[in-house]
C-alpha cells in the first residue's frame, strides 16, 4: 500500500479523521509519558538540568525523517504527496523568535501545554486559554502584518537543497549532529546543579 | 503495560515516572512517520485553536469573517473549521495524554511552579506565554510541532528555520525569565 493512504484511493476520505484522532492520541501519550506535562521539566533544557526536550525532540526528528526516506526508498510512501510546510522567511524567523519567548515565558509550547491540562495542570490549561486570545489578536491585526507574512515566499523548498546536497546525505549529517547533541547534553547535565522539581 | 525497571529510571517522589527519551523519541517519531503515511501530513496542535478561534467568530460575526484576509481563510463559506483534521488529532491528544496520565499515575490537579514563586505569578506568566506563543505561531504558519518537528521531518527549510529562531530564543529569553523557573 502506497502512502498517504488517504490520497491513494483504499480508504474513503472520512478515514483521514479517524486516522487523526489515533494519531493524536499517539501524540499526546509519546509527549506526556516523555515528561513534556511538566513545564519545569521541559525548561530544564534552557538551564541545562534536564535535556528530555533535546532527547526526545530530535530523537523523534531523525525516526522521521529517516523513516520517510526509507518508505519511499522502498517505493512505500510517494514523497510529493506529502505535505512540506511552505517556507516564507520573514515570518518564519519572527514568529519563531516570538514563540521563544512566549515558550521561556509560560514553559509549554501549544502541544506541551494541552498534555499538561489533560493530568490536570492548571498552568497548562491557563497557558492554552492564553493561545486563544493569541490567536484572536494576530487574526484580529492581520493587516498589520499581512506583508511580512507572504514576504520572502521560497515555496516547499527542502533544506538539502540550500547546501546543493542529497536528502540523504542531509539526513546522515543531521543525524550525526543529534547523537553529537546528545552526548553534549550528558556531558552538560552532569555539571550542573541538579535541580529539585 | 508493565513498564520495565531500565524505563523508570527517573522515579518522582509522588511515584510516577517517565519514558525513557530516547525511548519517548521512538514513539513519537514512529508516529509522526505514521501520520505522513497514513493522512500524508504532519502532526499539529496551534492549528487546532486557530480553527476554534476561527469559528467562533465566524458565529457571532459571520460578515467580519468574510471580510477578513486571515479569517475567510478558515471559516465562512464552505469552510468546516470543526470538521478539521486537526481538530480531531487535538482531541486525540487530549486523550493520548490523559490515558498516559493514568498509567503513570500523573492525574493530579495542581500549578506546578519553582517553590520561590506564587501560583498567582506562574498562572499570570502561563497566560502571557501562552498568548505571546499563540501570537507568533500564526505569524510562523504553525508552532513546535506543525511548523518545527513536522518541517523537520520532510526537511522543509521553513521547518528548520522557525525551530531553531524558537529554541535560539528561549535559550535567551529563559535566562531574562530564570527567577520564575530555578
Amino acid at each position: 500500500m502506497i502512502g498517504p493512504i488517504v490520497s491513494s484511493g483504499i480508504v474513503s476520505a472520512a478515514w483521514d479523521n479517524i486516522f487523526a484522532v489515533f494519531l493524536g492520541m499517539g501524540f499526546g501519550f509519546a509527549l506526556e509519558s516523555s515528561g513534556f506535562s511538566s513545564s519545569r521539566k521541559i525548561i530544564g533544557t534552557f538551564f541545562g538540568y534536564d535535556f528530555v526536550v533535546v532527547k526526545v525532540f530530535f530523537t523523534a526528528a531523525i525516526v522521521s525523517s529517516l523513516g520517510l526516506l526509507y518508505l519511499s526508498y522502498m517505493g512505500l510512501v510517494d514523497y510529493s504527496l506529502l505535505y512540506i510546510q511552505p517556507t516564507f522567511l520573514a515570518s518564519a524567523i519572527l514568529g519563531g523568535i516570538i514563540m521563544g519567548i512566549g515558550f521561556a515565558m509560560g514553559g509549554f509550547c501549544p502541544g506541551t501545554s494541552l498534555c499538561a491540562a489533560a493530568v490536570g495542570r492548571i498552568d497548562g490549561l491557563v497557558f492554552f486559554g492564553g493561545m486563544f486570545i493569541g490567536v484572536f489578536l494576530f487574526s484580529e491585526s492581520f493587516p498589520l502584518f499581512e506583508n511580512m507574512y507572504y514576504s520572502g515566499s521560497m515555496g516547499a523548498k527542502m533544506i538539502n537543497s540550500v547546501f546543493g546536497i542529497s536528502p540523504e546525505l542531509f539526513t546522515f549529517f543531521l543525524v550525526l549532529m543529534a547523537i553529537g547533541m546528545f552526548y553534549g547534553a550528558g556531558w552538560i547535565q552532569n555539571k550542573v546543579k541538579k535541580i529539585e522539581y | 503495560m508493565k513498564i520495565k525497571n531500565t524505563d523508570m529510571k527517573k522515579m518522582k517522589n509522588d511515584g510516577s515516572h517517565y519514558l525513557n527519551p530516547y525511548l519517548g523519541g521512538v514513539i513519537l517519531g514512529t508516529v509522526l512517520l505514521l501520520s505522513f503515511y497514513l493522512s500524508g501530513r504532519g502532526l499539529g496542535a496551534s492549528g487546532a485553536v486557530k480553527n476554534t478561534v476561527a469559528a467562533t467568530v465566524n458565529a457571532i460575526a459571520p460578515e467580519h469573517v468574510e471580510a477578513s484576509a486571515y479569517y475567510s481563510q478558515f471559516a465562512g463559506g464552505d469552510h468546516q473549521p470543526m470538521s478539521n483534521w486537526l481538530v480531531y488529532e487535538v482531541l486525540g491528544v487530549l486523550a493520548g495524554a490523559f490515558l498516559s496520565g493514568i498509567l503513570f499515575n500523573r492525574l493530579k490537579l495542581k500549578v506546578e511552579h519553582s517553590p520561590k514563586i506564587t501560583s498567582r505569578r506562574r498562572l499570570l506568566f502561563s497566560l502571557l506565554g501562552g498568548l505571546i506563543f499563540g501570537f507568533g505561531s500564526q505569524l510562523a504558519r504553525g508552532c513546535t510541532s506543525g511548523a518545527a518537528l513536522s518541517g523537520m521531518a520532510v526537511l522543509s527549510l521553513g521547518g528548520y528555520i522557525t525551530m531553531v529562531a524558537i529554541f535560539g530564543t528561549a535559550f535567551v529569553a529563559a535566562w531574562m525569565f530564570r527567577k520564575n523557573w530555578i
